[in-house]
């Protein structure tokens, strides 16, 4: 602090404090809390708002307990975000190997401009992109069709295989810079060394590598696990009637219904199972929490 | 066990630089064979080639009388020791020892039982379950050997693995490797640029600069019967005189320098480069002229090494002569200003090229 004062000034120091502040307190931490707050008080006309009925309760998150339906939904979700997870992964890990330790220092630049690209374009333009995409007289049956993979046209925006594709193309580079920067940290003599002593290209994989890797694979699968489930714009988009997202329901709520107490349990809902759903699979893959703040 | 290594006219490109010309030597089953040279001489490009990391540009490489051309590093019979050892730091120590069994498919039980014996072998009992982060550089060092003795290999490749560790913990460790060596009869082709490790270790030593070899000989042949003046300049010190060659007869011949007319053994393949070297310690000052290989200088500087007395001295051209007497505890130095002469015996000074143009005779 005392070297920011002494680097910036006093007046330049408080505004990037107080800016910092700002955006923490009253763009993150207030309404979050407001939030939270209501998330414990019943959705009432505006007549009985702090009358006698206004009174906290955990009836909005009963009604979550009491639905089967929305709690299939919130299975499934938390389901195909891990499948999308593992997809991820198993995309990104190959590639996160090739660019660090295979890829000459020259060539890496163009490659990673070439991967981040796509990110420069909008989440929706993405999405309508694969909605276009993966239609049924779209360009991806028509290709399959021509080279004669397939005879008829596959109906992809079925089920949650839209959804899969697409949140995988949105967020699979989240999973492959951590991985990358771990992989980019092994020292290179390690393979050689395994390589040396007769250990074959998967063992060196397996013993030698990927526990290096261990906690860029973490880190990268809790980002995309809780981007999956929390995504809304390519479940919206890329879902069918038979597939739905935890996070529309919980828009629902809040702009169908109008129901912000409830919608705001379900949020608060959503974020607590997350967590622990990820702590107890950190648990089962021995990763600590400090190995992904790495 | 153990299993001789050819190398036959090898050569490495990296590019248009040339990082390994032309070397032909044999090393044979069960010999301590160091490479010894400067940075970037190539020394530890030769190191890889036989590990199998990268191949040559030219020439053969076998192992046991077999060709290695196109063996990968996990299909050749050799270990390599890496500069920074290279251990896996998420395995316990026993773990570490027993990967190249556990690459064969051996069981755990008979690995754990492999990696105790090992551990013993290299003198580290009890530490088959610490991690790498536990032990200090010297310990490290021996597991490093301990695991690369795991696959039994007949040939054993060690990049210089003592230079990260301090002055005392390298002498003892160059015993120690020289004693593991001896005892499971295992080749060694160690490589470094320490004069010292190679001279001290060594069965045979290879002096090599710009990818070439420039000697292979026994360490005392390297050190008394330099080939090359890089060799003579490289490996201990020498006092070196520009001139040219007046006159020879057999393997002596009378070098003309600014100091005066000096006579030598002549090396191999003498050109017009050649120069005259003549070790401090062969050197002698004295108080009256000796007949031949004289030069009247004056002392300049005394540095007191503890085992011996380094005396720098100059002759009227200005040259530095440089002298050094063993410290017997009476030795009598003299004093700066002095005036004496230096002397040095005809067998004792060299006559040689700067670098090796053609490939050394290998002395077997």
């Amino acid at each position: 602090m005392n070297d920011l004062v002494h680097r910036y000034g006093t007046a330049l120091t408080l505004l990037m404090c107080l800016a910092v502040a700002f955006w923490l307190v009253i763009l993150v931490i207030v309404p979050n809390l407001y939030l939270f707050e209501n998330s414990f008080r019943p959705y009432l006309p505006v007549q009985d708002m702090g009358g006698p009925k206004d009174v906290y309760t955990l009836k909005n998150y009963l009604t979550f307990f009491n639905s089967p339906i929305h709690i299939t939904v919130f299975i499934s979700t938390v389901l195909y975000s891990s499948i999308v997870t593992v997809i991820c992964f198993v995309l990104a890990y190959p590639l996160a190997y090739y660019l660090s330790k295979k890829v000459s220092v020259k060539s890496l630049p163009a490659i990673f401009l070439l991967l981040t690209v796509p990110l420069w374009v909008s989440e929706i333009m993405r999405s309508f992109a694969w909605f276009i995409i993966l239609s049924l007289r779209g360009p991806l049956n028509y290709l399959l069709i021509n080279i004669e993979v397939i005879d008829k046209p596959i109906r992809w925006m079925t089920g949650f295989r839209s959804v899969i594709i697409g949140l995988v193309y949105t967020y699979v580079l989240f999973m492959l810079f951590p991985i990358y920067n771990a992989i980019q940290s092994l020292d290179t003599a390690q393979i050689e060394a395994a390589d040396d002593l007769g250990a074959p290209w998967w063992r060196i994989h397996w013993r030698v590598i990927l526990p290096h890797a261990k906690p860029g694979i973490a880190s990268g699968s809790v980002m995309v696990f809780m981007l999956s489930a929390g995504s809304i714009l390519v479940p919206t988009l890329l879902a069918s009637t038979n597939s739905r997202w935890f996070t529309e329901i919980i828009q629902q709520w809040m702009f169908e219904s109008l129901d912000w107490n409830t919608g705001a349990a379900y949020a608060f809902l959503l974020l607590i199972l997350c967590t622990v759903f990820v702590t107890l699979v950190m648990r089962i893959f021995r990763v600590k929490l400090s190995d992904i703040a790495k | 066990m153990s299993a001789s290594v050819e190398l036959q006219d090898v050569c490495a490109d990296f590019g248009s630089f040339r990082a390994v010309d032309n070397v032909s030597l044999s090393i044979e089953a069960g010999e301590f064979f160091s490479f010894l040279g400067p940075s970037g001489c190539g020394k530890t490009t030769i190191l890889r080639m036989v590990s199998g990391f990268i191949s040559p540009t030219a020439g053969t490489i076998s192992i046991g009388g077999k060709d290695m051309r196109n063996q990968r590093p996990n299909q050749r019979p050799t270990a390599l020791i890496f500069q920074n050892l290279a251990l896996f730091p998420l395995m316990p120590i026993w773990e570490n020892i027993a990967f190249g069994l556990e690459a064969r498919g051996v069981d755990k039980k008979t690995r754990r039982k492999r990696a105790e014996e090992l551990l013993a072998l290299v003198d580290l009992p009890n530490a088959a379950d610490k991690t790498v982060a536990q032990l200090s550089g010297g310990q490290k060092q021996r597991v490093a050997i301990a695991r690369a003795l795991a696959v039994e290999p007949s040939v054993m490749l060690l990049d210089e693995p003592l230079s990260a560790l301090d002055l005392k913990l390298r002498q003892h460790m160059r015993a120690e490797l020289r004693a593991i060596q001896k005892r499971t009869n295992v080749t060694f082709i160690y490589i470094t640029h320490d004069q010292g490790e190679a001279l001290a270790m060594s069965d045979r030593v290879a002096v090599m600069s710009h990818g070439k070899l420039q000697q292979v000989a026994p360490p005392r042949e390297i050190y008394n019967q330099p080939a090359t003046g890089f060799v003579a300049a490289f490996v201990g010190e020498s006092n070196i005189f520009s001139g040219t060659l007046a006159s020879r007869s057999g393997d002596r011949g009378e070098f003309q320098t600014e100091s005066g007319v000096f006579k030598g053994r002549l090396g191999p393949d003498i050109g017009d480069g050649a120069k005259l070297y003549v070790r401090p310690e062969h050197v002698k000052l004295d108080a009256a002229a000796i007949n031949g290989n004289t030069i009247p200088v004056e002392v300049t500087d005394i540095a007191f090494e503890g085992n011996f007395i380094s005396i720098q001295t100059i002759d009227a051209t200005g040259r530095t002569v440089v002298s050094e007497t063993r410290n017997d505890g009476t030795a009598s130095v003299p004093d700066r200003g002095t005036k004496l002469f230096a002397s040095f015996d005809a067998d004792k000074a060299f006559i040689l090229a700067d670098e090796a143009k053609n490939q050394p005779v290998a002395a077997a």
